[in-house]
Protein backbone atom coordinates (compact mmCIF):
# COMPACT_ATOMS: atom_id res chain seq x y z
CA UNK A 1 0.00 0.00 0.00
CA UNK A 2 1.40 3.21 -0.81
CA UNK A 3 2.63 5.02 2.61
CA UNK A 4 0.81 8.20 2.34
CA UNK A 5 2.17 11.22 4.43
CA UNK A 6 -0.98 11.74 6.17
CA UNK A 7 -1.98 8.70 7.01
CA UNK A 8 1.34 8.13 8.58
CA UNK A 9 1.24 11.41 10.33
CA UNK A 10 -2.36 10.92 11.56
CA UNK A 11 -1.93 7.60 12.94
CA UNK A 12 1.49 8.01 15.22
CA UNK A 13 0.67 12.02 16.00
CA UNK A 14 -2.67 10.97 17.41
CA UNK A 15 -1.26 7.33 18.73
CA UNK A 16 0.88 9.76 21.29
CA UNK A 17 -2.06 12.32 21.89
CA UNK A 18 -4.46 9.28 22.77
CA UNK A 19 -1.72 7.34 24.11
CA UNK A 20 -1.30 10.85 26.68
CA UNK A 21 -4.96 11.22 27.46
CA UNK A 22 -4.82 7.87 28.64
CA UNK A 23 -2.38 8.16 31.06
CA UNK A 24 -3.83 11.30 32.55
CA UNK A 25 -6.97 9.96 33.15
CA UNK A 26 -5.86 7.11 35.24
CA UNK A 27 -3.68 8.69 36.63
CA UNK A 28 -4.35 8.89 40.87
CA UNK A 29 -2.44 12.05 41.15
CA UNK A 30 -3.07 14.04 37.83
CA UNK A 31 -0.81 17.26 37.12
CA UNK A 32 -3.25 20.09 37.49
CA UNK A 33 -2.87 23.72 37.29
CA UNK A 34 -0.29 25.03 35.04
CA UNK A 35 1.10 21.36 34.83
CA UNK A 36 -1.78 19.98 33.87
CA UNK A 37 -2.62 22.81 31.44
CA UNK A 38 0.58 21.92 29.55
CA UNK A 39 0.15 18.12 29.50
CA UNK A 40 -2.92 18.64 27.88
CA UNK A 41 -2.19 21.26 25.46
CA UNK A 42 0.19 18.87 24.16
CA UNK A 43 -2.40 15.79 24.31
CA UNK A 44 -4.69 17.63 22.33
CA UNK A 45 -2.42 19.34 19.97
CA UNK A 46 -0.77 15.85 19.32
CA UNK A 47 -4.65 14.40 18.81
CA UNK A 48 -5.88 17.14 16.86
CA UNK A 49 -2.71 17.44 14.82
CA UNK A 50 -3.69 13.61 13.65
CA UNK A 51 -7.45 14.16 12.58
CA UNK A 52 -6.61 17.23 10.91
CA UNK A 53 -4.07 14.86 9.07
CA UNK A 54 -6.44 12.32 7.98
CA UNK A 55 -8.78 15.15 6.57
CA UNK A 56 -6.22 15.62 3.82
CA UNK A 57 -6.44 12.45 2.73
CA UNK A 58 -10.01 12.68 1.77
CA UNK A 59 -10.93 13.98 -1.75
CA UNK A 60 -13.91 16.09 -0.80
CA UNK A 61 -12.37 17.04 2.94
CA UNK A 62 -15.37 19.79 3.19
CA UNK A 63 -18.16 16.87 3.75
CA UNK A 64 -16.06 15.14 6.34
CA UNK A 65 -18.57 15.22 8.75
CA UNK A 66 -20.92 13.05 6.79
CA UNK A 67 -18.46 10.37 8.01
CA UNK A 68 -20.38 10.58 11.26
CA UNK A 69 -23.29 9.03 9.43
CA UNK A 70 -22.68 4.88 9.42
CA UNK A 71 -21.71 3.82 12.88
CA UNK A 72 -23.39 0.88 13.01
CA UNK A 73 -21.09 -1.00 10.30
CA UNK A 74 -17.74 1.52 9.70
CA UNK A 75 -15.30 1.46 11.19
CA UNK A 76 -13.98 4.53 10.21
CA UNK A 77 -17.09 6.48 11.18
CA UNK A 78 -16.95 4.65 14.70
CA UNK A 79 -13.25 6.07 14.72
CA UNK A 80 -15.04 9.72 14.11
CA UNK A 81 -17.27 9.33 17.11
CA UNK A 82 -14.57 8.18 19.86
CA UNK A 83 -12.51 10.40 18.75
CA UNK A 84 -15.11 13.40 19.41
CA UNK A 85 -16.18 11.27 22.63
CA UNK A 86 -12.56 10.80 23.62
CA UNK A 87 -11.71 14.82 23.44
CA UNK A 88 -15.09 16.17 25.07
CA UNK A 89 -15.10 13.73 28.07
CA UNK A 90 -11.49 14.36 28.49
CA UNK A 91 -12.02 18.47 27.93
CA UNK A 92 -14.16 17.86 30.87
CA UNK A 93 -11.66 16.07 33.32
CA UNK A 94 -8.84 18.62 32.19
CA UNK A 95 -11.11 21.32 32.88
CA UNK A 96 -11.51 20.44 36.22
CA UNK A 97 -8.14 19.98 37.01
CA UNK A 98 -6.68 22.58 35.53
CA UNK A 99 -9.21 25.71 36.39
CA UNK A 100 -10.73 24.18 39.85
CA UNK A 101 -8.13 21.77 41.07
CA UNK A 102 -11.09 19.22 40.98
CA UNK A 103 -10.39 15.59 40.46
CA UNK A 104 -13.10 13.63 38.95
CA UNK A 105 -11.24 10.00 38.78
CA UNK A 106 -14.59 8.48 37.35
CA UNK A 107 -14.79 10.95 34.61
CA UNK A 108 -11.24 10.13 34.39
CA UNK A 109 -11.24 6.10 33.81
CA UNK A 110 -14.12 7.20 31.23
CA UNK A 111 -11.96 9.58 29.13
CA UNK A 112 -8.80 6.79 29.30
CA UNK A 113 -11.23 4.11 28.05
CA UNK A 114 -12.42 6.24 25.16
CA UNK A 115 -8.65 7.48 24.38
CA UNK A 116 -7.68 3.85 23.79
CA UNK A 117 -11.37 2.89 22.41
CA UNK A 118 -10.32 5.72 19.74
CA UNK A 119 -7.02 3.99 18.66
CA UNK A 120 -8.41 0.51 18.72
CA UNK A 121 -11.07 1.78 16.31
CA UNK A 122 -8.03 3.45 14.43
CA UNK A 123 -6.53 0.00 14.13
CA UNK A 124 -9.42 -2.15 13.35
CA UNK A 125 -9.75 0.26 9.91
CA UNK A 126 -6.93 -1.39 8.65
CA UNK A 127 -7.51 -4.48 10.53
CA UNK A 128 -10.96 -4.81 9.10
CA UNK A 129 -9.81 -5.19 5.41
CA UNK A 130 -9.21 -8.95 4.44
CA UNK A 131 -7.73 -7.18 1.25
CA UNK A 132 -4.32 -6.86 2.59
CA UNK A 133 -3.96 -10.04 4.54
CA UNK A 134 -0.88 -8.29 6.84
CA UNK A 135 -3.37 -6.31 8.40
CA UNK A 136 -6.12 -8.86 8.56
CA UNK A 137 -4.72 -9.84 11.87
CA UNK A 138 -5.78 -9.72 15.74
CA UNK A 139 -1.84 -8.42 16.38
CA UNK A 140 -3.11 -5.11 14.37
CA UNK A 141 -5.28 -3.00 16.69
CA UNK A 142 -2.52 -5.10 19.96
CA UNK A 143 0.32 -2.92 18.37
CA UNK A 144 -1.65 0.13 17.53
CA UNK A 145 -2.73 0.31 21.82
CA UNK A 146 1.10 -0.89 22.70
CA UNK A 147 2.85 1.94 20.26
CA UNK A 148 0.05 4.26 21.91
CA UNK A 149 0.01 3.16 25.32
CA UNK A 150 4.34 3.31 24.99
CA UNK A 151 4.13 7.02 23.83
CA UNK A 152 1.81 7.85 26.61
CA UNK A 153 4.53 6.87 29.14
CA UNK A 154 7.35 8.23 27.37
CA UNK A 155 5.46 11.73 27.01
CA UNK A 156 3.83 11.55 30.58
CA UNK A 157 7.51 10.90 31.87
CA UNK A 158 6.48 7.48 33.69
CA UNK A 159 9.81 5.75 33.68
CA UNK A 160 8.82 2.18 34.83
CA UNK A 161 5.65 1.66 32.52
CA UNK A 162 7.92 2.98 29.54
CA UNK A 163 11.01 0.66 30.05
CA UNK A 164 8.56 -2.22 30.58
CA UNK A 165 6.44 -1.02 27.70
CA UNK A 166 9.71 -0.27 25.28
CA UNK A 167 10.26 -3.91 25.63
CA UNK A 168 6.99 -5.41 25.12
CA UNK A 169 5.86 -3.14 22.25
CA UNK A 170 9.80 -3.68 20.74
CA UNK A 171 9.63 -7.58 20.68
CA UNK A 172 5.27 -7.80 19.55
CA UNK A 173 6.92 -5.42 16.62
CA UNK A 174 9.91 -7.69 15.57
CA UNK A 175 7.78 -10.52 16.13
CA UNK A 176 4.75 -8.81 13.62
CA UNK A 177 7.30 -7.84 10.91
CA UNK A 178 8.09 -11.70 10.60
CA UNK A 179 5.01 -13.10 10.96
CA UNK A 180 3.45 -10.55 8.42
CA UNK A 181 5.52 -11.50 5.85
CA UNK A 182 3.90 -15.10 5.84
CA UNK A 183 0.41 -13.34 6.13
CA UNK A 184 -0.08 -13.16 1.86
CA UNK A 185 0.45 -16.61 1.23
CA UNK A 186 -1.96 -17.91 4.21
CA UNK A 187 -4.46 -16.04 3.36
CA UNK A 188 -4.50 -18.38 -0.61
CA UNK A 189 -4.82 -15.30 -3.00
CA UNK A 190 -2.96 -15.90 -5.81
CA UNK A 191 -3.11 -14.52 -9.09
CA UNK A 192 -4.56 -18.06 -10.11
CA UNK A 193 -7.50 -17.91 -7.72
CA UNK A 194 -7.85 -14.28 -9.21
CA UNK A 195 -8.19 -14.99 -12.35
CA UNK A 196 -9.39 -18.64 -12.30
CA UNK A 197 -6.90 -19.83 -14.52
CA UNK A 198 -3.84 -22.34 -14.25
CA UNK A 199 -0.72 -20.53 -13.93
CA UNK A 200 -1.13 -17.59 -15.22
CA UNK A 201 1.65 -15.13 -15.52
CA UNK A 202 0.90 -10.96 -16.55
CA UNK A 203 1.30 -10.52 -20.15
CA UNK A 204 -0.06 -7.02 -20.61
CA UNK A 205 -1.55 -4.33 -18.13
CA UNK A 206 -4.82 -2.67 -18.99
CA UNK A 207 -2.92 0.99 -19.95
CA UNK A 208 0.06 1.52 -20.53
CA UNK A 209 1.19 3.89 -17.76
CA UNK A 210 0.03 3.83 -14.08
CA UNK A 211 -3.11 4.42 -12.35
CA UNK A 212 -5.09 4.81 -9.58
CA UNK A 213 -5.63 1.35 -8.85
CA UNK A 214 -1.55 0.98 -8.92
CA UNK A 215 -0.26 4.11 -7.18
CA UNK A 216 -2.23 3.69 -4.24
CA UNK A 217 -2.07 -0.07 -3.64
CA UNK A 218 0.35 -1.86 -5.57
CA UNK A 219 2.99 -0.14 -3.89
CA UNK A 220 6.16 -2.29 -3.35
CA UNK A 221 9.49 -1.96 -1.16
CA UNK A 222 12.55 -3.94 -1.93
CA UNK A 223 13.13 -6.55 0.45
CA UNK A 224 16.87 -5.55 1.49
CA UNK A 225 15.32 -2.10 2.33
CA UNK A 226 12.45 -3.33 4.33
CA UNK A 227 15.26 -5.39 6.35
CA UNK A 228 17.32 -2.10 7.05
CA UNK A 229 14.47 -0.09 7.81
CA UNK A 230 13.05 -2.70 10.49
CA UNK A 231 16.17 -2.83 12.04
CA UNK A 232 15.98 1.40 12.62
CA UNK A 233 12.43 0.61 13.62
CA UNK A 234 13.28 -1.68 16.79
CA UNK A 235 16.47 0.06 16.96
CA UNK A 236 14.99 3.63 17.13
CA UNK A 237 12.18 2.65 18.74
CA UNK A 238 12.57 0.41 21.58
CA UNK A 239 16.06 -0.56 22.03
CA UNK A 240 17.99 3.37 22.41
CA UNK A 241 15.06 4.85 24.76
CA UNK A 242 15.17 1.98 26.67
CA UNK A 243 18.92 2.42 27.01
CA UNK A 244 18.52 5.60 27.70
CA UNK A 245 15.73 5.54 30.25
CA UNK A 246 18.32 2.84 32.36
CA UNK A 247 20.49 5.59 32.69
CA UNK A 248 19.99 7.61 35.69
CA UNK A 249 17.30 9.65 34.69
CA UNK A 250 17.46 13.36 33.60
CA UNK A 251 14.80 15.23 31.85
CA UNK A 252 17.39 15.75 28.27
CA UNK A 253 17.42 11.92 27.87
CA UNK A 254 13.64 11.69 28.60
CA UNK A 255 13.17 13.78 25.72
CA UNK A 256 15.83 11.91 23.48
CA UNK A 257 14.20 8.86 24.52
CA UNK A 258 10.82 10.49 23.33
CA UNK A 259 12.50 11.44 20.71
CA UNK A 260 14.11 8.28 19.32
CA UNK A 261 10.52 6.25 20.04
CA UNK A 262 8.93 8.66 17.74
CA UNK A 263 11.55 8.48 15.31
CA UNK A 264 10.78 4.68 15.57
CA UNK A 265 7.47 4.54 15.04
CA UNK A 266 6.93 6.08 12.42
CA UNK A 267 9.30 4.20 10.52
CA UNK A 268 7.36 1.18 11.55
CA UNK A 269 4.19 3.21 10.26
CA UNK A 270 5.67 3.97 7.51
CA UNK A 271 6.50 0.42 6.99
CA UNK A 272 3.53 -1.10 7.82
CA UNK A 273 1.58 0.73 4.45
CA UNK A 274 4.92 0.40 2.38
CA UNK A 275 4.97 -3.75 3.06
CA UNK A 276 1.35 -4.49 3.39
CA UNK A 277 0.39 -6.49 0.24
CA UNK A 278 -3.23 -5.85 -1.38
CA UNK A 279 -4.44 -8.40 -3.34
CA UNK A 280 -5.53 -6.19 -5.90
CA UNK A 281 -1.92 -5.87 -7.34
CA UNK A 282 -1.80 -9.51 -7.81
CA UNK A 283 -3.71 -8.60 -11.12
CA UNK A 284 -1.26 -6.43 -12.32
CA UNK A 285 1.42 -9.05 -11.61
CA UNK A 286 3.05 -7.76 -8.21
CA UNK A 287 4.60 -10.60 -6.49
CA UNK A 288 4.50 -10.97 -2.45
CA UNK A 289 8.15 -9.05 -2.40
CA UNK A 290 10.32 -7.49 -5.25
CA UNK B 1 -27.15 3.24 4.53
CA UNK B 2 -23.84 0.93 4.42
CA UNK B 3 -25.61 -2.31 5.40
CA UNK B 4 -25.86 -4.62 3.01
CA UNK B 5 -29.80 -5.34 2.02
CA UNK B 6 -30.42 -9.33 3.80
CA UNK B 7 -31.63 -10.47 0.29
CA UNK B 8 -32.11 -8.61 -3.03
CA UNK B 9 -34.93 -9.26 -5.26
CA UNK B 10 -32.91 -9.89 -8.17
CA UNK B 11 -28.83 -10.03 -9.00
CA UNK B 12 -28.15 -8.35 -12.04
CA UNK B 13 -24.54 -8.82 -13.42
CA UNK B 14 -22.25 -9.74 -16.32
CA UNK B 15 -21.15 -13.25 -17.32
CA UNK B 16 -17.94 -12.81 -18.80
CA UNK B 17 -16.33 -15.04 -21.31
CA UNK B 18 -12.70 -15.49 -21.57
CA UNK B 19 -12.59 -17.78 -24.25
CA UNK B 20 -13.99 -15.36 -26.53
CA UNK B 21 -12.93 -11.84 -25.44
CA UNK B 22 -10.12 -10.96 -27.90
CA UNK B 23 -8.67 -8.24 -26.07
CA UNK B 24 -10.06 -5.23 -28.43
CA UNK B 25 -10.39 -2.96 -25.42
CA UNK B 26 -13.92 -1.81 -27.06
CA UNK B 27 -15.62 -2.44 -24.12
CA UNK B 28 -13.44 -0.18 -22.71
CA UNK B 29 -13.77 2.45 -24.93
CA UNK B 30 -17.82 2.33 -24.55
CA UNK B 31 -17.69 2.25 -21.11
CA UNK B 32 -15.73 5.59 -20.30
CA UNK B 33 -17.17 7.27 -22.88
CA UNK B 34 -21.54 6.44 -22.11
CA UNK B 35 -19.84 7.72 -18.36
CA UNK B 36 -18.10 10.31 -19.14
CA UNK B 37 -20.58 12.58 -20.52
CA UNK B 38 -24.34 10.62 -20.27
CA UNK B 39 -24.45 12.03 -16.25
CA UNK B 40 -22.92 14.47 -14.03
CA UNK B 41 -19.70 14.90 -13.83
CA UNK B 42 -16.77 13.47 -16.02
CA UNK B 43 -14.75 10.26 -15.56
CA UNK B 44 -11.82 12.48 -15.66
CA UNK B 45 -8.42 11.97 -16.93
CA UNK B 46 -4.70 13.54 -16.18
CA UNK B 47 -3.03 14.67 -18.56
CA UNK B 48 -4.48 12.96 -21.45
CA UNK B 49 -2.51 14.59 -24.40
CA UNK B 50 0.85 14.90 -22.34
CA UNK B 51 3.33 12.79 -21.28
CA UNK B 52 2.43 11.12 -18.84
CA UNK B 53 -1.45 10.11 -19.23
CA UNK B 54 -3.56 8.52 -16.67
CA UNK B 55 -7.51 8.30 -16.11
CA UNK B 56 -9.85 7.11 -14.27
CA UNK B 57 -11.66 3.86 -16.08
CA UNK B 58 -14.40 1.43 -14.55
CA UNK B 59 -13.33 -1.30 -16.49
CA UNK B 60 -9.76 -2.55 -17.55
CA UNK B 61 -8.24 -5.43 -19.79
CA UNK B 62 -5.71 -7.36 -18.26
CA UNK B 63 -3.99 -9.83 -20.62
CA UNK B 64 -2.48 -13.58 -18.89
CA UNK B 65 -0.18 -15.77 -20.63
CA UNK B 66 -1.56 -19.34 -20.03
CA UNK B 67 0.73 -22.56 -20.64
CA UNK B 68 -0.78 -25.66 -20.37
CA UNK B 69 1.32 -28.64 -19.93
CA UNK B 70 0.20 -30.84 -23.28
CA UNK B 71 0.47 -27.34 -25.22
CA UNK B 72 1.76 -24.25 -26.25
CA UNK B 73 1.63 -20.87 -24.40
CA UNK B 74 -1.75 -18.95 -24.85
CA UNK B 75 -2.98 -14.95 -24.08
CA UNK B 76 -6.47 -14.69 -22.50
CA UNK B 77 -7.98 -11.44 -22.37
CA UNK B 78 -9.43 -10.83 -18.96
CA UNK B 79 -11.42 -7.51 -18.46
CA UNK B 80 -12.42 -6.68 -15.25
CA UNK B 81 -14.95 -4.36 -13.54
CA UNK B 82 -17.11 -4.32 -9.95
CA UNK B 83 -18.47 -7.93 -9.31
CA UNK B 84 -21.39 -6.59 -7.34
CA UNK B 85 -20.58 -8.53 -5.16
CA UNK B 86 -23.19 -10.38 -2.71
CA UNK B 87 -21.53 -9.60 0.48
CA UNK B 88 -20.02 -6.72 -0.58
CA UNK B 89 -16.92 -4.91 1.52
CA UNK B 90 -16.92 -2.15 -0.55
CA UNK B 91 -19.78 -0.98 0.98
CA UNK B 92 -19.73 -1.95 4.29
CA UNK B 93 -16.74 0.12 5.13
CA UNK B 94 -18.01 3.06 3.98
CA UNK B 95 -18.31 5.90 6.81
CA UNK B 96 -20.80 8.15 4.88
CA UNK B 97 -23.39 6.01 3.10
CA UNK B 98 -22.12 6.74 -0.37
CA UNK B 99 -21.40 3.50 -0.81
CA UNK B 100 -24.58 0.93 -0.95
CA UNK B 101 -26.47 -1.95 -2.76
CA UNK B 102 -29.55 -2.05 -4.10
CA UNK B 103 -32.30 -3.98 -2.73
CA UNK B 104 -34.41 -4.23 -5.80
CA UNK B 105 -31.53 -5.49 -7.91
CA UNK B 106 -28.39 -5.81 -6.29
CA UNK B 107 -26.47 -3.19 -7.88
CA UNK B 108 -23.70 -1.53 -6.22
CA UNK B 109 -23.68 2.24 -6.19
CA UNK B 110 -21.82 5.40 -4.67
CA UNK B 111 -23.88 8.56 -4.08
CA UNK B 112 -21.12 11.03 -5.36
CA UNK B 113 -22.65 13.76 -3.19
CA UNK B 114 -22.69 11.49 -0.40
CA UNK B 115 -18.37 10.61 -1.07
CA UNK B 116 -15.73 12.39 1.06
CA UNK B 117 -13.20 10.51 -1.43
CA UNK B 118 -11.48 8.70 1.94
CA UNK B 119 -10.58 5.37 -0.69
CA UNK B 120 -11.59 2.99 1.91
CA UNK B 121 -14.00 0.99 -0.10
CA UNK B 122 -11.21 1.08 -3.08
CA UNK B 123 -8.86 -0.46 -0.28
CA UNK B 124 -11.34 -2.96 0.98
CA UNK B 125 -12.44 -4.12 -2.47
CA UNK B 126 -10.48 -7.35 -3.71
CA UNK B 127 -10.76 -6.43 -7.58
CA UNK B 128 -9.57 -2.97 -7.90
CA UNK B 129 -12.49 -2.47 -9.42
CA UNK B 130 -13.64 1.56 -7.68
CA UNK B 131 -11.22 4.41 -8.33
CA UNK B 132 -11.43 7.70 -7.16
CA UNK B 133 -11.40 10.65 -9.54
CA UNK B 134 -8.54 12.76 -9.39
CA UNK B 135 -10.41 15.79 -10.15
CA UNK B 136 -13.62 14.93 -8.48
CA UNK B 137 -12.49 13.92 -5.23
CA UNK B 138 -15.13 10.87 -5.01
CA UNK B 139 -15.29 7.68 -5.41
CA UNK B 140 -16.35 6.29 -9.19
CA UNK B 141 -16.86 2.78 -10.15
CA UNK B 142 -19.25 0.55 -12.72
CA UNK B 143 -22.88 1.12 -12.38
CA UNK B 144 -24.22 -1.51 -14.48
CA UNK B 145 -24.92 1.22 -16.63
CA UNK B 146 -28.14 1.85 -14.54
CA UNK B 147 -28.90 5.07 -16.46
CA UNK B 148 -29.28 2.89 -19.65
CA UNK B 149 -30.86 -0.80 -18.21
CA UNK B 150 -33.70 1.13 -16.45
CA UNK B 151 -34.09 4.16 -19.44
CA UNK B 152 -37.13 3.86 -20.96
CA UNK B 153 -35.86 6.77 -23.69
CA UNK B 154 -33.75 4.48 -25.37
CA UNK B 155 -34.55 1.62 -27.44
CA UNK B 156 -35.07 -1.72 -26.41
CA UNK B 157 -31.71 -3.25 -27.43
CA UNK B 158 -30.03 -0.44 -25.92
CA UNK B 159 -31.40 -1.10 -22.72
CA UNK B 160 -28.07 -3.18 -22.00
CA UNK B 161 -24.64 -1.93 -20.24
CA UNK B 162 -22.77 -0.09 -23.04
CA UNK B 163 -19.71 -2.72 -22.80
CA UNK B 164 -22.47 -5.61 -23.11
CA UNK B 165 -23.94 -3.58 -25.84
CA UNK B 166 -20.77 -2.48 -27.88
CA UNK B 167 -18.56 -6.35 -26.93
CA UNK B 168 -17.82 -7.10 -31.05
CA UNK B 169 -16.92 -10.99 -29.81
CA UNK B 170 -19.96 -11.24 -27.94
CA UNK B 171 -17.68 -11.65 -24.73
CA UNK B 172 -20.44 -10.23 -22.40
CA UNK B 173 -23.50 -11.35 -21.42
CA UNK B 174 -26.00 -8.95 -19.05
CA UNK B 175 -29.37 -10.28 -17.21
CA UNK B 176 -30.37 -11.67 -13.88
CA UNK B 177 -28.23 -14.44 -12.74
CA UNK B 178 -30.93 -15.36 -9.48
CA UNK B 179 -33.37 -16.53 -11.78
CA UNK B 180 -32.25 -20.19 -12.63
CA UNK B 181 -33.75 -20.02 -16.19
CA UNK B 182 -32.33 -16.63 -17.24
CA UNK B 183 -29.84 -17.44 -20.55
CA UNK B 184 -27.05 -16.03 -18.81
CA UNK B 185 -27.95 -18.48 -15.76
CA UNK B 186 -27.73 -21.47 -18.27
CA UNK B 187 -24.91 -19.72 -19.68
CA UNK B 188 -23.18 -20.26 -16.40
CA UNK B 189 -24.25 -23.47 -15.97
CA UNK B 190 -23.10 -24.82 -19.02
CA UNK B 191 -19.79 -23.43 -19.00
CA UNK B 192 -19.22 -23.89 -15.75
CA UNK B 193 -18.77 -20.17 -14.67
CA UNK B 194 -16.81 -19.39 -11.44
CA UNK B 195 -16.14 -16.63 -9.31
CA UNK B 196 -12.81 -14.81 -8.61
CA UNK B 197 -11.18 -14.90 -5.56
CA UNK B 198 -13.61 -17.21 -4.09
CA UNK B 199 -11.96 -17.12 -0.58
CA UNK B 200 -12.19 -13.16 -0.27
CA UNK B 201 -16.15 -14.38 0.68
CA UNK B 202 -17.07 -11.71 -1.33
CA UNK B 203 -19.94 -13.47 -3.23
CA UNK B 204 -19.17 -11.90 -6.93
CA UNK B 205 -22.56 -11.54 -9.00
CA UNK B 206 -20.64 -11.65 -12.02
CA UNK B 207 -19.75 -14.88 -13.44
CA UNK B 208 -16.34 -15.57 -15.58
CA UNK B 209 -16.17 -18.28 -18.47
CA UNK B 210 -12.90 -20.29 -18.72
CA UNK B 211 -11.16 -20.37 -21.46
CA UNK B 212 -12.31 -23.81 -23.95
CA UNK B 213 -9.72 -26.64 -24.59
CA UNK B 214 -7.41 -25.14 -27.37
CA UNK B 215 -6.97 -27.54 -30.33
CA UNK B 216 -4.31 -30.26 -30.48
CA UNK B 217 -2.12 -31.15 -33.64
CA UNK B 218 -0.55 -34.54 -34.11
CA UNK B 219 0.65 -34.69 -37.44
CA UNK B 220 3.43 -32.46 -38.80
CA UNK B 221 3.69 -29.63 -36.54
CA UNK B 222 5.15 -27.03 -39.86
CA UNK B 223 3.84 -27.93 -42.81
CA UNK B 224 5.76 -25.47 -44.60
CA UNK B 225 8.91 -26.72 -43.38
CA UNK B 226 9.54 -29.39 -46.13
CA UNK B 227 9.59 -26.86 -49.16
CA UNK B 228 12.12 -24.91 -47.45
CA UNK B 229 14.91 -27.77 -47.59
CA UNK B 230 17.94 -25.61 -49.27
CA UNK B 231 18.06 -26.48 -53.18
CA UNK B 232 21.53 -26.50 -53.39
CA UNK B 233 24.01 -28.04 -50.67
CA UNK B 234 26.82 -26.81 -52.03
CA UNK B 235 27.78 -24.08 -54.07
CA UNK B 236 30.29 -24.96 -57.73
CA UNK B 237 32.80 -22.52 -59.47
CA UNK B 238 34.31 -19.09 -58.38
CA UNK B 239 31.40 -19.07 -55.69
CA UNK B 240 32.40 -22.08 -54.41
CA UNK B 241 36.37 -22.00 -54.66
CA UNK B 242 35.82 -18.08 -52.28
CA UNK B 243 33.51 -20.09 -49.89
CA UNK B 244 35.27 -22.67 -49.30
CA UNK B 245 38.75 -20.29 -49.27
CA UNK B 246 36.92 -17.90 -46.74
CA UNK B 247 35.73 -20.62 -44.42
CA UNK B 248 39.45 -21.85 -44.16
CA UNK B 249 40.01 -18.18 -43.00
S1 LIG C 1 -16.23 -5.90 -7.08
FE1 LIG C 1 -15.33 -4.55 -5.55
S2 LIG C 1 -16.46 -2.62 -5.79
FE2 LIG C 1 -17.68 -4.20 -6.80
S3 LIG C 1 -19.12 -4.92 -5.21
FE3 LIG C 1 -17.34 -6.31 -5.17
S4 LIG C 1 -16.03 -5.44 -3.59
FE4 LIG C 1 -17.48 -3.82 -4.16
S1 LIG D 1 -14.52 6.96 -0.81
FE1 LIG D 1 -16.67 7.64 -0.71
S2 LIG D 1 -17.86 5.81 -1.20
FE2 LIG D 1 -15.78 5.11 -0.69
S3 LIG D 1 -15.84 4.62 1.52
FE3 LIG D 1 -15.14 6.77 1.35
S4 LIG D 1 -17.03 7.99 1.49
FE4 LIG D 1 -17.68 5.87 1.04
Amino acid sequence: MHPAPSLIAFTVASGLGFGLLFWLGIDATPPSGWVGLAFYLIAYALALAGLGASTRHLGRPERALKAFTQWRSSWLSREAWAAVAALSVNAFHAAGLVFFDLHLPALGWLGAALALGTVFATSMIYAQLRTVPRWHHWSTPVLFLLYAVTGGALLSGRVEAALVLLTVTGAAQGAVFLHGDRRLARAGTTLSTATGLPGPRAFAPPHTGPNYLTREMAFSVARRHAEKLRLIALALGALLPALLLLLPFHHSLGLVALLSHVAGGITARWLFFAEAEHVMSLYYGKSQRT
Amino acid sequence: MTSLPKLTERRLGLVIDLDTCVGCHACVVACKGWNTQSHGVPLSDQDPYGADPSGTFLNRIHTYEVTPADGPAQVVHFPKSCLHCEDAPCVTVCPTGASFKRAADGIVLVNETDCIGCGLCAWACPYGARELDADEGVMKKCTLCVDRIDNPTLPEEDRIPACVRTCPAGARHFGDLSDPNSAISALVEERGGFDLMPEQGTRPVNKYLPPRPRDTWTEEVDVLAPFLEPVAEDARGFLGWLDRTLSKL
